[in-house]
């Protein structure tokens, strides 16, 4: 497995640097699709430039990084291309590894279950074997490091590697059950990004579960526990913005970036669903629905949590996959993060619906981008409607494979418990029914 | 989300996704096609209008009264232009500044990939000559381009013409935007080299001199071509490179100019008639709509306009026709009709935006919308859809076997349409550079010019591909029996419904063309019964046989039948000339059917020999 895994890496590093060296590097990192003003490669070298004149980077509108990234590439900015690479390694190896540990814990669990006869006497045909899972953690890197949108935002050069990778590691560390380790990357993905505060819950419960804390509201240990993670939490973020703050000697960045991020006033077309909208509306509505859009990423955390409460790590990926949804400045990069999941859940296979028709929805869609780009902004003959309606697909079609995912492991734990065949009242083979 | 999350709601829907395929995707295709021929028939089509403000309510009215001068300069035109063997550059820029012009020359150099055998041409030199009319009331911030192409013999008038408008509207007030009068020579390159460098950016290979005066961004273009003293009517082409066309307004604005003056205008050479609703002239718009569709989808510019839309300019050739009609329009009138599309052109605010940039044209009176024809093609997408869905439910009806082996089958399994995947676009990727890499050797070797050398290579390279995948597919030890083919067809299926989906979005014609051919062929392809007639059906419907088909359609429905032989030396010419197309001015055809139609092709001739 790890000579496949090595293979793979060696592949995809190729694949990298050999589109770094073709002319189609600059076309891509132009891309609307893969970088955002947020993260495009072009901003943060401005940033540099303005930082090297001992002017404050934050002092034009162009910069929306984070102080630690820029300092960060202060010092590497002649070996960019090969941390990119770097990091998208780390990513796909934090990933490898995250796959190979949950596959243990589901079986180690999975047999508890069966001890404790928790399961019905027929699902043997649901239940899942070693043989099954074993090429999943070289299946979850190959989806990862082998995806085009990976691919892409990495010739891009487009700082949501990093943001990946910080969250891969971040996985990775609230897997092994390293609480400390856990809450620095936690509230790193977060200094970067603001959404990943979102995670807070999902890592908090498979923490707690690790450590045999019973997550139940009456039950005290649970809330020391939670006070323990948070306060890692929170002062590992107050070390990372204090650490901007005495690198810069100003908060001009909180503005710059989670002002940026929250208040959205660069509407530049992406993939997302917010610069259309915000385009269209009328200034006087702005701060309502822009609060709206915004809870909407942080809306599902709490229901979500109470349903599933006991598979945190299934949690972890809805909230990652809604992250990379609903939030403002999305990419094709944060697309590829959940996708690297997908694997881990192939045995939902049966039970997935609406799988080829999501498929073919995003495939098409994707691959419109760039034309209907054309036609709009070169051809002139299309307009924006057009290309936002290819967003509009693109993102039903993430919001249908997510929900789709979602059905089919409440419907895999029903019937675990209940049995594969159901019987009606009237001794008939009953149905499922969503309504 | 409850049709499809209801069990037996949703197993109504596949058993008549599957029961009826068939005549489903039957009756898909005759929608298809019948809603396409409809779109030709008066009644269903748009009237014509005029959506822009600042052309539509303002009022112009013409004076032009140079025609005797217009006539004494293409005397000279034509005079000086024979004695220097091509452009008159030094007798043009004397002229034009005499006339108060600011003029100014650009020279440019283009090697093309391999000898140009129609307009007999390889290394080209040439000379833009070009003056700009300043703005009286204006700064130079907009411009208008009227162009014309300088060729020996040919064109003189509508060079004089253009000198006579320029004497013209020197002694006009009115003018709000810069006036460009463009003489280039070799017509498109000429063009293309002009404008790479009015916009100084070098998309193609061209390399030409700076440019030494601009006006302001160019808001439209006309491109004149007139070779007699007098008209009998004119023809206006649309058409772009890539398909792209103008603003209809400008078509719009061309009609209600010639209405004005009385003269008669026509559209793909084929008159006006006014019984649109009997079954005659229905067949008349059709044979006018058929042959858009066929130029369009050829991808080729009818005229030196169709480099201008691609930096957003709208712009339109207008050509003088002098026919054996009786009633001859002369140069007064002429410039009359000009002078007026100048004048309301002076008169716009914005960009023309208002009206359409998708649409077809059956008459210049009636027009169909993206929004009219679009269903056309979806009724054809739609069968591949169904074709695709029930293959999909087949296959994962098909019993897995024991679930141990799962694991040992899916590598194998995953390769066997990989490989083909992969051959099919190795054969694009040889098709596209092979031939022109090869062309030395060639010649070398046999005895063929450096043109037949690169479009037989290319046609031997396509026939080969014939050849070769399914040889590939015996050597791989494992098949999966059924799931096999089903699934290389669902995978070809799908990439067909992709391709066609994003080149009708930019070139509606080529799409249709390709939908109309290769669906049927595509839903029909399968390694059982029949393979030799399926086989030959899927040749006929090849990208090659349809090329051939449509040069032998067009020349019919242009009332100018041709024979097989003819059919054959137009077929290769047309090849050198799409090969050059691309090469010369980025026209998208040629790689896109080499790149990805001919591979998706190949994997459906694959899908019938699997075995």
């Amino acid at each position: 497995m790890a000579a496949s895994l090595v293979l793979a890496l060696v592949v995809a590093v190729t694949v990298r640097a050999v589109l770094f060296r073709s002319s189609l590097a600059e076309f891509i990192s132009e891309r609307v699709e893969v970088v955002s003003p947020l993260n495009s490669w072009k901003r943060v070298v401005e940033g540099l430039s303005l930082l090297d004149l001992g002017v404050s980077p934050y002092s034009g509108n162009v910069f929306h990084e984070t102080p630690l990234i820029i300092y960060l590439f202060h010092f590497l900015i002649d070996y960019a291309e090969f941390v990119f690479m770097t990091v998208d390694v780390i990513t796909a190896v934090a990933l490898y590894i995250v796959a190979d540990d949950y596959n243990k814990v589901v079986f180690r669990k999975q047999r508890h279950s069966f001890e404790c006869q928790r399961y019905a006497p027929d699902v043997i045909t649901l239940v899942r074997t070693p043989k099954e899972m074993y090429h999943i953690p070289l299946k979850v890197a190959l989806f990862y490091l082998l995806n085009p949108f990976s691919v892409l935002t990495c010739v891009a050069k487009s700082t949501c590697a990093i943001n990946n990778a910080i969250i891969a590691i971040f996985v990775l560390a609230t897997v092994k059950g390293s609480a400390f380790i856990s809450a620095i990357f936690l509230a790193l993905a977060t200094y970067q990004s603001l959404y990943p505060i979102a995670l807070f819950a999902p890592a908090l419960l498979y923490l707690a579960q690790k450590d045999h804390v019973s997550v139940n509201l009456h039950c005290g240990a649970f809330y020391v526990y939670f006070l323990k993670y948070a306060v890692m939490f929170l002062g590992c973020l107050l070390v990372s913005l204090c650490l901007s703050f005495f690198l810069l000697s100003s908060w001009s960045f909180v503005p710059s970036t989670y002002g940026f991020i929250l208040s959205v006033p660069d509407l530049t077309p992406n993939i997302g669903l917010f610069w259309y909208f915000f385009a269209e509306m009328f200034e006087h509505f702005r701060l309502f629905f822009v609060c709206v859009f915004q809870i909407n990423v942080f809306f599902y955390t709490l229901p979500l949590s109470v349903r599933l409460r006991d598979h945190p790590m299934f949690f972890m990926f809805i909230q990652i996959a809604i992250i990379a949804i609903f939030k403002s400045y999305p990419t094709v990069g944060d697309v590829a993060l959940y996708m690297a999941f997908l694997p881990m859940w192939s045995h939902l296979y049966r039970f997935l619906r609406n799988i080829f028709v999501v498929t073919c929805m995003l495939i098409s869609s994707s691959v419109l981008f760039p034309v209907l780009w054309h036609l709009w902004i070169y051809a002139g003959s299309a307009n924006s409607n057009f290309y936002y309606a290819i967003t509009l697909a693109f993102n039903v079609g993430q919001i249908l494979l997510i929900s789709d995912y979602f059905y089919a492991y409440i419907r895999r734990e029903y019937h675990l418990v209940t049995g594969l065949h159901l019987k009606s009242k009237d001794g008939k083979e009953a149905h499922i029914v969503l309504k | 989300m409850g049709l499809l999350s209801d069990p037996n709601r949703r197993q109504v829907l596949t058993n008549l996704v599957t029961r009826m395929n068939t005549p489903l995707c039957f009756l898909c295709y005759l929608a298809g096609i019948t809603w396409f021929m409809g779109l030709a028939f008066e009644p269903f089509a748009l009237r014509m209008y005029t959506s822009e403000n600042a052309m539509g309510s303002t009022m112009v009215d013409e004076n032009f009264v140079y025609g005797d001068r217009a006539l004494s300069y293409s005397r000279e035109f034509s005079g000086h232009g024979k004695k220097a063997g091509g452009m008159p550059v030094d007798w043009l820029v004397k002229t034009m500044t005499g006339l108060g012009l600011e003029t100014h020359t650009q020279t440019f150099t283009r090697t093309l990939p391999f000898p140009d055998e129609i307009r007999e041409r390889y290394m080209v030199k040439g000379t833009n000559v070009y003056g700009i009319l300043r703005a009286s009331r204006a700064a130079s911030t907009e411009s208008i381009v009227l162009s014309t192409p300088v060729e020996i013999r040919h064109n003189n008038q509508a060079g004089g013409l253009l000198l006579a408008l320029a004497s013209y509207f020197r002694g006009q007030i009115h003018w709000a935007k810069d006036i460009i009068f463009l003489f280039n020579e070799h017509d498109m390159i000429g063009m293309e080299a002009w404008l790479e460098a009015y916009h100084d950016v070098n998309v193609t290979d061209i390399s030409s001199s700076v440019m030494q005066g601009r006006a302001g961004a160019i808001q439209a273009a006309i491109t004149i071509e007139m070779s007699s003293d007098v008209v009998t009517s004119f023809d206006i082409s649309v058409v772009g490179l890539n398909g792209q066309l103008p603003n209809l307004d400008l078509v719009n604005l061309f009609t209600s100019f010639c209405q004005k003056n009385g003269v008669l205008c026509t559209i793909q050479g084929k008159l006006p008639r006014t019984d649109g609703e009997t079954l005659e002239g229905y067949v008349h718009s059709l044979n006018t709509m058929l042959m858009m569709v066929l130029k369009q989808g050829s991808g080729k510019s009818q005229g030196d306009h169709g480099l201008f839309l691609r930096y957003h300019i709208e712009a339109v050739t207008i050509r003088g026709i002098n026919s054996f009609r009786q009633y001859k329009f002369d140069m007064v009138t002429i410039g009359k009709v000009f002078e007026g599309m100048v004048r309301k052109l002076n008169n716009l605010l914005e960009r023309l935006h208002q009206s359409y940039f998708f649409y077809l044209l059956p008459s210049l009176s009636r027009f169909a919308s993206i929004g009219y024809y679009m269903p056309a093609f979806i009724f054809l997408l739609l069968i591949l859809l169904l074709k695709a869905l029930d293959l999909w439910i087949k296959l994962l009806q098909v019993p897995v076997c024991p679930r141990d082996c799962v694991e040992e089958d899916v590598g194998p399994g995953f390769l066997s349409i990989l490989t083909p995947v992969f051959i099919c676009h190795a054969m694009g990727l040889a098709l596209y550079y092979v031939p022109l890499l090869c062309q030395d050797t060639a010649t070398d070797h046999f005895p063929v010019s450096e043109t037949e050398a690169v479009v037989l290579t290319s046609i031997a390279i396509y026939v080969a591909g014939l050849a070769l995948p399914h040889n590939t597919q015996r050597v791989l030890p494992i098949e999966m029996a059924d799931c096999g083919w089903m699934t290389l067809k669902l995978i070809s299926i799908l990439y067909l419904a992709l391709l066609l989906g994003c080149i009708t979005l930019i070139n509606f014609s080529l799409g249709f063309i390709l939908a109309v051919t290769l669906v049927p062929a595509a839903a029909l392809a399968q390694p059982v019964s029949h393979k030799m007639l399926n086989a030959l059906f899927l040749l006929l419907m090849s990208p090659a046989t349809v090329l051939m088909l449509c040069i032998y359609l067009y020349h019919e429905l242009a009332e100018y039948p041709i024979t097989l032989l003819e059919c054959w030396q137009l077929f290769l010419q047309a090849i050198a000339e799409s090969i050059l197309d691309h090469h010369l001015y980025g026209s998208i055809v040629y790689p896109f059917i080499v790149f990805f139609v001919y591979p998706c092709w190949l994997l459906l001739w694959n899908v019938v020999f699997w075995n």
